[in-house]
């Protein structure tokens, strides 16, 4: 059988979703957000409410967001998408709402206003992509970027007495009550993106179920920031990355499933 | 002329109770004096329970006035309000507002500044709310009250130009209006919306393109013309919005202009410039921006008129504006109180009399 | 007995030659082309198709999107 006889639209088993649109994504490439992004597309297609669905883009990489999806979407201020989602939930109480946002807007300008959402329980899904650094503005130190890692801003390796600590957030949100899914995934590897669709799948129906809020991270290499090829930053994410956000489920339906007592 | 139902209202209450008729859709605040109380109202009487508008105290200023703009994206009637060092912090979030082109309505119940400040009013905020306050070039179709039934009509009346403008409205206020109790004729309650903008980001309608609100563009050709449109939109504004109101300026030969508490007290010091004889006006300013220029020019053109003095809760911002209509035509004096102290109408008659002479 | 034939179709002129397919993929079906598109990117192909079983992982893994995927049921 020649290829050109297993290419036909009868024999199509993937193809990126249609609620994706024509503008290419401004990504660099092997970036994780692009894989993120397109699973979050399939998710809604299959759950069948993009006309129910609205999206909150952050400021950093993927504050084009709205440019790459065909559902609504809102352009939030640096930090403020929890605040944003929260204000479109409140008066639309039966929309999707989701927010997708990077180490900075959640974990350093936005830490308030992501920890009363989260307090407040506010039935939203967060999407967080952490890669340790601020890809957008040129590659700076992030709250979680890693002690020694090297950015444009602690050239020297992050010195946590001077500058603090890898922040290691989401364990910290799954603490309030408000809180009902957090979970951390990674999207190097067909297996894992697979569980991550599964991951994001269940943080809107719990969304849909109004269990409160799902925080869905995702650990993901930033190949452009830590100077590798995506295929080394993937690797080198697994090596280091994984060893201070490990992956797996931390809050299931409500309840505590890490070990809080783990040293982290 | 509809029956309107009479109550002895507190100005922060009766913001709050306005707002529940004019079907709000949300309020989103923080306390924060001397406004806490049209928070405390709303949820007090239970606004969720009367119209199914929703209230929420944000963790802070800068979280509230995100809210609004979620809500706003989606075409709803959301508001906010706040005091000074409040309404600083959301300065941002105005801004952001202002260039996504959403609709809401602003309160600042403004207090002594600069930095915590005092918590009695003041009118120094004219600035940071008719020239700028947030970044870049956009405006705030602002209205002054100065009496509580004024507070309490411009609600309706703030959202429904919020909405005709696409702009965020402010209703500058000062906690002497806010802490005050009148005697006001509340509007009847309108209902909430059922039918939201084109533009608003509420899920994509079956069989339509979706939306996207946003005020970034990194094309300076686009993002000029943006800024170009909200231009046009500014000069439309200043076209049809001013508001103003003139007291005993027919037969004046000195003209206060104030706006606010401020205007209130001016009326009883006219009374008593008028009982020793003094021909004295006041023209009151009700839309901040779009300002009057051409109504004060036209006064300071008219030969009778000798001079204006501004009146101000400030050490004199609102004057800058009064110069620039009258151009150097007339003398344009000034009297202020800083920090939050408010003058007593004998003192403005003083001020008056003293800077131009008047014996 | 049946057997499994695959076959992908890569958009290249989207694709940024982050070479990530090439690496995911267990049957070494994919290359980098010699050529570049119109951004300068070395764009993925099929190098090895005979191997190609159609399992979307190339799909899946790809950041932008640009691989299509299709699988066939062949009667030996």
């Amino acid at each position: 059988m020649e290829v050109n006889d297993i290419i036909k639209p009868e024999n199509l088993v993937y193809q990126k979703s249609r609620l994706m649109a024509e503008k290419q994504f401004n990504f660099c490439p092997g970036c994780g957000h692009g894989v993120v992004v397109r699973t979050i597309a399939e998710v809604i297609e299959e759950m069948g409410i993009e006309h129910d669905v609205i999206g909150i883009s952050p400021v950093g990489c993927s504050v084009f967001l709205y440019d790459f999806y065909k559902f609504d979407v809102v352009e939030a201020a640096h930090g403020r998408a929890c605040a944003v989602a929260t204000g479109i939930k409140r008066v639309q109480p039966d929309k999707f709402v989701f927010t997708y946002q990077g180490d900075g807007d959640l974990a350093a300008i936005g830490t308030g206003e992501t920890m009363h959402a989260c307090n407040r329980g506010e039935n939203i899904v967060i999407v967080f992509i952490n890669n340790g650094i601020y890809g957008m503005t040129g590659g700076q130190m992030a709250p979680t970027t890693l002690e020694g890692m090297k950015t444009t801003t602690c050239p020297r390796g992050r010195d946590v007495k001077t500058m603090g600590y890898p922040l290691n957030i989401t364990p910290l949100l799954a603490q309030l009550d408000g809180v009902c899914y957090v979970t951390r995934h990674s999207v190097h590897t067909p297996a894992n993106v697979r569980k991550l669709k599964k991951a994001l799948r269940q943080a809107f129906e719990n969304q849909r179920d109004k269990k409160g809020t799902s925080i869905v991270e995702v650990v993901s290499n930033c190949n452009s920031g830590w100077g590798l090829t995506p295929k080394a930053a993937n690797d080198w994410m697994v090596e280091n990355m994984f060893k201070k956000y490990p992956l797996g489920d931390i809050k299931v339906d409500g309840k505590l499933v890490m070990d809080m007592n783990a040293p982290r | 002329m509809e029956e309107r139902e009479m109550r002895l209202m507190k100005g922060n209450e009766a913001i709050a109770e306005a707002a529940i008729r004019a079907g709000a859709d949300a309020f989103y605040g923080y306390p924060i004096t001397p406004q806490t109380e049209v928070m405390e109202y709303l949820m007090e009487t239970d606004a969720t329970a009367r119209t199914g508008m929703a209230v929420l105290q944000a963790e802070s200023e800068v979280s509230a006035i995100n809210m609004v703009y979620g809500g706003a994206s989606t075409g709803h009637r959301v508001m906010t309000s706040s005091s000074s060092p409040g309404i600083s912090l959301m300065a941002e979030g105005i801004s952001y507002l202002a260039g996504a082109e959403l609709p809401c309505l602003l309160i600042n119940v403004s207090r002594g500044g600069p930095g915590l400040g005092t918590i009695q009013p003041s009118q120094a905020d004219y600035f940071q709310t008719v020239k700028g306050g947030g970044h870049g070039d956009y405006k705030l179709l602002t209205l002054a009250p100065s009496s509580v039934q004024e507070l309490a009509d411009f609600i309706a009346l703030g959202f429904d130009l919020a909405f005709k403008y696409r702009n965020p409205t402010m209703i500058l206020a000062d906690g002497a209006l806010g802490q005050m109790m009148e005697k006001i004729y509340l509007p009847a309650q309108r209902p909430r919306m059922t039918e939201y903008p084109d533009w608003a980001t509420n899920g994509t309608p079956v069989g339509k393109e979706r939306r996207f609100v946003t005020s970034l563009n990194l094309l300076p050709q686009e993002h000029e013309l943006v800024n170009i449109r909200l231009q046009k939109k500014y000069r439309e504004m200043e076209q049809n919005e001013i508001r103003y109101e003139m007291i005993q300026c027919d037969d004046a030969e000195y003209v206060i202009v104030a706006f606010g508490i401020i205007a209130r007290i001016a009326q009883k010091s006219i009374e008593l410039a008028r009982a020793k004889g003094h021909k004295i006006g006041l023209f009151r300013p009700i839309s901040l921006y779009p300002f009057p220029y051409d109504q004060i020019r036209e006064l300071a053109d008219n030969p009778r008129i000798k001079g204006l003095m501004s009146v101000e809760l400030s050490a004199g911002q609102m004057i800058e504006d009064i110069r620039l209509a009258v151009e150097g035509r007339k003398p344009v004096g000034f009297f202020g109180r800083l920090g939050g102290m408010v003058p007593t109408p004998e003192e403005i008659e003083t001020a008056l009399y003293n800077y131009f002479n008047i014996k | 007995m049946a057997k499994i034939r695959g076959a992908v179709t890569v958009d290249a002129e989207r694709c940024k030659g982050c070479e990530l397919c090439v690496h995911t993929c267990d049957k070494q079906v994919l290359g980098m082309s010699e050529a570049v598109n119109s951004k300068g990117y070395h764009y993925a192909y099929m190098a090895n198709p005979e191997a190609c079983i159609g399992c979307t992982n190339c799909g899946i893994i790809c950041p932008d999107g640009v691989i299509s995927v299709y699988r066939v049921k062949v009667e030996e």
